[in-house]
This record gives C-alpha cells, sequence and structure tokens, in this order.
C-alpha cells in the first residue's frame, strides 16, 4: 500500500502538535488555566482575519493574535480583573471580531470551517517546516524553563523564595501557549485546540506518577490520539481534527473507567 | 538593596528595616514607616489582624515587594528558608514528597531521608503531596525550607488549617530545629492570643509596628494560661492585646502595659 504524500505530511503535522501541547497541556491543567488556552485559540481566528486582511502568513498573523490577547488576559488578571470574565470578555470579542472582519474582506473566499475545525490534509511542505520550529521552541522552552514553570505553578510564592521571578514565568507559558495555537491551527482548528491541550494531560494523568511522567504520557496519548483520528477520518471520511480530538475523548473515558475497574478488581 | 556588613560584636544583624513603607498601587498603604531589625538567632514573631500587613512586611524583608518608601537590607549571602502559607496544589500534579523536595535543588537520595527525619516525618519521599493530612503537609514545607542551611527561617502563618494540637507539635518543631541549627526564625501569626513562648519578641503589626516585645511578660495571663498553657508543652503562650487605638490614628499616643512603645 502507498500511503500518499498528504497523508504522510497531515501525519507529521499531527505528531508534531501532540509534541508541543504535551507538556504545556499539563501545565495549563495544573495552573487550571484551561479557560485562558481556549481563549488564546479563540483569539487565532481574529489572526486568521488580520493576516488575510494584510497579507502576511497566516502562521504570523495567528502567533501575533494569540500573543495580544494572552498578554492582555494576562495584564487585566494582573490588575485585579476576575480571570474568568476576562477571559469571556476578551476570548469571545476575538472570536466575533475575527469572524466580522472575515466576511468584511473584499474578493477573500474563504473556507471558515477549515479554521474552525483544522483542515490537516491541505498541510503543504511549508507549513511543517513553521510547524515543527514552532513546536522545537515550544519544546526547547519547556526544557529550558520546566523547574520553574513547576515551583511557580505549585506556588508563585514559593518560587519567589527560590529566587525565581512568577512574572517570567507566566510570560513564557503565555508565549508557548501562542505559539501551540499558531502550530494547531491547521491540525485541529481553533475551536478544538484548547481540546487538544486538555485531553491528553487529563488521559496521562490517570496513569502519571510524576509531573515529567504526566507530560511525556501527554505527548504520548495525543499522539495515539492523533494516529487513531486520523485512520478512522480516511477510512470514514470523517472531518480529520474532530476525529482526532473524538479518538482522544475515547482514550480518556477508556482510562478512566479501565482505572475504576482496576480500583474496584483490586478491592474486592 | 543595601547589603549588611557581616560582624560586629556578638549580634550579626540577617535583616534590617528602615522607615519601611508599602503600597500596593494607588491605595493605602499597607505598612508605614516600619522599623524592625532580625538578629541571628533570635526568634521573632510579628502578630496582628487580618490585613494588617504581616504578610506584606515578610514579603518585603525576603525583597519579594519593593519598598516604596524605606530600606530593607540583608546580610551578604543570607541563606533564608521560606515556608509559605498552606499551598493549594491541583488534584491533577502528580508530584512526591522526594520530587517536591528536589524541585530546583540538587539533593541525594540520603538528604531528603535526612531532611524528612529532621522534621518528624520519615518514610514519606514516595507519598503524593496531594495525599498528606495538614500537619505532614507543613512538614514537609518545613524540611524544603531546612534544605538550603537556613540562616533565618521565615514562616508565614505555617499552622493556617491545623488544629489545635497540631499546630503545637509544629511549634515544638520549630523550637526544636532551632536549638538544633542555630537559626533565626521570623514567623507571623494573625492569631494575637496564640504565639510561641520561645519568641525573643513579639512584633505587632497592624500597618504600623503598634508595639513589640518580650512574650513572657504576657504569658502569665490566667484565662489564655488555661486555654492554651497546659495541653501544649508549654510551646504556644499568650500575648494579651487590645487594639483600642485605631488604625487610622497611628500616632494617637495609647498606653499598653505589656509592650515596649517606641512611636
Amino acid at each position: 500500500m502507498i500511503i500518499d504524500a498528504f497523508v504522510l505530511r497531515a501525519l507529521v503535522a499531527g505528531l508534531i502538535v501532540a509534541v508541543a501541547a504535551g507538556p504545556l497541556g499539563c501545565l495549563v491543567v495544573w495552573r487550571r488555566m484551561a479557560y485562558f488556552g481556549d481563549a488564546t485559540a479563540h483569539a487565532a481566528v481574529l489572526g486568521v482575519a488580520l493576516a488575510l486582511a494584510f497579507d502576511v502568513s497566516i502562521f504570523a498573523g495567528t502567533l501575533f493574535a494569540a500573543l495580544v490577547v494572552a498578554g492582555a488576559v494576562s495584564t487585566l488578571a494582573g490588575r485585579g480583573w476576575a480571570m474568568d470574565t476576562t477571559l469571556g470578555v476578551l476570548a469571545h470579542s476575538a472570536l466575533a471580531l475575527g469572524l466580522v472582519v472575515v466576511s468584511l474582506l473584499q474578493g477573500v473566499r474563504l473556507n471558515l470551517e477549515s479554521f474552525l475545525f483544522g483542515d490537516i490534509l491541505t498541510v503543504t511542505a511549508r507549513d511543517l517546516w513553521l510547524m515543527g520550529g514552532g513546536a522545537a521552541l515550544v519544546s526547547a522552552l519547556m526544557l529550558w524553563r520546566w523547574e520553574g514553570l513547576l515551583a511557580a505553578t505549585i506556588s508563585e510564592d514559593l518560587a519567589q523564595s527560590m529566587g525565581l521571578n512568577p512574572a517570567r514565568e507566566r510570560l513564557v507559558l503565555t508565549l508557548a501557549l501562542a505559539l501551540v495555537v499558531a502550530v494547531a491551527l491547521k491540525v485541529v482548528g481553533a475551536l478544538l485546540i484548547a481540546a487538544m491541550l486538555l485531553i491528553p494531560p487529563a488521559t496521562a494523568r490517570i496513569y502519571a506518577r510524576s509531573p515529567e511522567g504526566m507530560a511525556l504520557l501527554a505527548i504520548g496519548a495525543a499522539a495515539l490520539a492523533v494516529l487513531a483520528g486520523l485512520g478512522a477520518s480516511l477510512i470514514w471520511d470523517t472531518p480529520a481534527g474532530p476525529s482526532i480530538v473524538t479518538a482522544a475523548a475515547a482514550m480518556f473515558a477508556a482510562s478512566l473507567g479501565g482505572a475504576a475497574l482496576i480500583r474496584r478488581l483490586s478491592r474486592g | 538593596m543595601r547589603r549588611l556588613p557581616q560582624g560586629g560584636l556578638g549580634m550579626t544583624t540577617l535583616i534590617e528595616a528602615k522607615g519601611l513603607s508599602v503600597a500596593y498601587g494607588a491605595a493605602a498603604p499597607v505598612l508605614r514607616h516600619v522599623d524592625f531589625i532580625l538578629q541571628a538567632g533570635e526568634i521573632v514573631t510579628i502578630v496582628g489582624p487580618n490585613g494588617s500587613g504581616k504578610s506584606t512586611l515578610l514579603r518585603a524583608l525576603l525583597g519579594m515587594v519593593a519598598p516604596t518608601a524605606g530600606t530593607v537590607s540583608r546580610a551578604t549571602g543570607l541563606r533564608v528558608g521560606y515556608v509559605p502559607q498552606a499551598l493549594h496544589l491541583d488534584a491533577n500534579l502528580p508530584l512526591s514528597v522526594a520530587r517536591f523536595l528536589r524541585l530546583n535543588r540538587r539533593l541525594g537520595q540520603a538528604q531528603v531521608a535526612a531532611l524528612l527525619a529532621r522534621v518528624g516525618a520519615p518514610g514519606l519521599e514516595a507519598r503524593s503531596l496531594a495525599t498528606l493530612s495538614g500537619g505532614q503537609f507543613q512538614r514537609v514545607l518545613l524540611a524544603r525550607a531546612l534544605a538550603g542551611n537556613p540562616q533565618v527561617l521565615v514562616l508565614d502563618e505555617p499552622t493556617k488549617g491545623l488544629d489545635q494540637p497540631g499546630t503545637a507539635a509544629f511549634y515544638r518543631l520549630i523550637e526544636q530545629v532551632r536549638r538544633e541549627l542555630g537559626c533565626a526564625v521570623l514567623s507571623v501569626s494573625h492569631d494575637l492570643h496564640v504565639v510561641m513562648s520561645a519568641s525573643d519578641r513579639v512584633v505587632c503589626l497592624n500597618g504600623h509596628v503598634c508595639c513589640e516585645g518580650a512574650p513572657s511578660v504576657v504569658s502569665n495571663a490566667p484565662e489564655y494560661r488555661a486555654l492554651f498553657g497546659l495541653g501544649t508543652g508549654g510551646a504556644l503562650a499568650l500575648y494579651q492585646h487590645h487594639h483600642d487605638h485605631g488604625a487610622d490614628h497611628p500616632d494617637h499616643p495609647h498606653d499598653h502595659e505589656t509592650c515596649n512603645h517606641d512611636h
């Protein structure tokens, strides 16, 4: 059987997302930033609109919009605004504004669905290089700042007493989050990026015994979901992005059920 | 940040604040003109009601917040062991006690075991932090603070959330650790009535330093002695205090039997 090049590219793209999203997703879960990830991802739609309007690459536009929204959320929350309100305002404003701007653009025939739910089968070689670069940067940030990020997650006071600067760790997280959004946009789409950040770590949590173990398991769970979801999408002709997320969700449910069963058996 | 010179005769000053004021943004200052000094080996407890600026004073003394006025100086290369207020860990973070102690710090297996034994929590290495009791958790936090062989142990309401026997046991442990290490202990309590009997000095804070003095002066107050003094092995003493002066009149002269006033 010959695997088509576009399928191979899709597979590589999915695995790149898995590597980038796994460890960062764990931090998002531990720091209870789930909604923060969602807001940043929604901003990607505004980024797409801006990229088309100013004729720059979609990757750059997405990265820019995600950074701006993530930065705005951090700043407002730092000034005492309730986090959920700030996120709710910014996430939906960015999404709505993005949709409006796209509709206003003259002469652009855009398949919006591909940005909302991903279009992994149209990933080009150039996309792969960009995504790979973004993911490598995220991984480097995670490796470089891991102890600091973990310390600041456990307690910002404690981190400060170790001579770390929690504000810098927050900045690293914001940057990494924006990068992951830009990397994952074409794979799962703006509406489902948060799912790739949250579901694999949730699955990994069931098995993990250490923070590092959970980060690696999250990469593994995400990679498996990409394989299963992409395969299912090819066989049954379902949309790839939602299929990947569905596979991830199925793995989580199976793990949860399995863990409960093991507990019951070991007790009984 | 000024650095204090080492040495002097007998006492070494570890931390000194002069005319320290701290404000967050445009709000009214949390601390006003606080003078504070901590000598080597000294046990000082800061007490005060909620919102009196106790934690802010600690954070300013450690350089975690910048003063809006005044100066804070610390001895050169001061080793601080910090025990934060009770942490709220996300249950989704699988973190063992040993991994927590090794966070951002290189410790061998034997060192981890020795630290846990020192704080009376031996054998907890493999336990998940999330499954520890409140008392065990505070001991692990203390173990982490001790890992750097500190010259001063700084505790921010370390017994918050512990019951009375737990609190008493924790303070006994602090006293024991101090005897062994000879470090200074600077702690904060929001409970005006419960301070360490071993404190050399109690600083009462309410935005400014209301008063400070030796707790022994007040430790004989019979009604509190009856409540705390007997069942706790003497670890808890009492510091009677009446806030009959308003915080908005910091310079209002007032008399206080148990405090040395310095307004």
